[in-house]
């Protein structure tokens, strides 16, 4: 990993998200039907976002293994699998918070809702398969059909508002066009956070990369010392 | 201040479990960086034990 970059996307992320959480809480004005707890909703999008586009790189990083072979892809679909289901498991503990006090239940089986739990429950399947069996150029191969295929629910679970009935709020883009956002400060809110979490992504993803980069290193030095071990055996 | 708690709770999820597991990176890393110079330094060792021969037993077992 570049160090600079890095250093430079973890500084970025810590100033930026300090930025985006004095707006949440000192800047944007509280929302008039749900209180206070409509704030939430300021980092669960950007936490759904950043699960959405690792889930989008997993099954990016699938194909190109599939196509084209290359360590590099598979560690890329494994770092981007286990960072989107860290985003992806906080984008629903956050909901349930929210979903409580305005619903009135932690969970319901609404569309947008399973399908977002199916999602999790596929990615989770694909990290619990990964530390279960041994690294290999199969299961490698395995890994990226599963993530490729996984990925497909998240076109799903991004039109589901719109495919079935639900009761999770369309704010974003709303049913009846534009969005549900009442005060300009909301939106420049909600885009400060987002940025903050994409760029929070891009550090996490590379220094997770660098590790596993850092492991298929160990695996190739420790067959380097067997060889040059039975050379000198040998010799 | 209604439902505070159900903010508090959900942003103190976030930092923590962001937290937690960027320390869970860090640990891997210099795991594996203290690894790397053993196993570097190991090969090293051997490549130039086997370029030398004859070695001196000495330096056979490093």
């Amino acid at each position: 990993m570049d160090k600079r970059l890095g250093n430079f996307l973890g500084a970025a992320t810590l100033v930026l998200t300090a930025v985006s959480l004095w707006m949440v809480f000192a800047w944007v004005p509280t929302e008039a039907e749900q209180g206070i707890v409509q704030r939430i909703f300021y980092f669960h999008v950007p936490l759904a976002w950043v699960a959405f586009a690792s889930f989008a790189i997993v099954a990016v990083a699938g194909i190109f293994y599939l196509w084209l072979g290359g360590q590099i892809w598979d560690d890329l679909g494994y770092a981007a699998a286990e960072i989107g289901m860290l985003f992806c498991t906080l984008m629903m503990v956050t909901g349930s918070l929210w979903a409580k006090p305005i619903w009135g239940t932690w969970w319901t089986w609404d569309s947008r809702l399973t399908t977002s739990f199916v999602l999790w429950l596929l990615y989770g399947g694909y990290l619990i398969m990964r530390a279960m069996l041994e690294e290999s150029e199969q299961v490698a191969r395995f890994a990226a059909v599963v993530g490729i295929v996984a990925a497909l629910d998240v076109p799903v679970v991004i039109v589901s508002v719109r495919l079935w009935r639900t009761i999770h709020p369309a704010v974003l883009v709303t049913r009846q066009g534009g969005h549900g956002l009442e005060d300009p400060r909301m939106v420049v809110t909600l885009l400060v956070s987002i940025t903050a979490f994409t760029l929070m992504f891009a550090w996490l993803l590379m220094t997770r990369l660098a590790v596993l980069r850092a492991r298929t290193r160990s695996i190739e030095l420790a067959k380097a010392i067997a060889m040059a071990e039975f050379r000198a055996g040998r010799a | 201040m209604d439902n505070f708690a159900y903010l508090f709770a959900a942003y103190t999820a976030i930092f923590a479990a962001i937290f937690l597991y960027v320390m869970f990176i860090w640990n891997r890393q210099s795991r594996l960086d203290q690894e790397l110079r053993a196993l570097e330094s190991k090969l090293a060792a051997l490549t130039a034990a086997s370029d030398d021969a004859p070695e001196p037993e000495s330096e056979k077992s490093v």
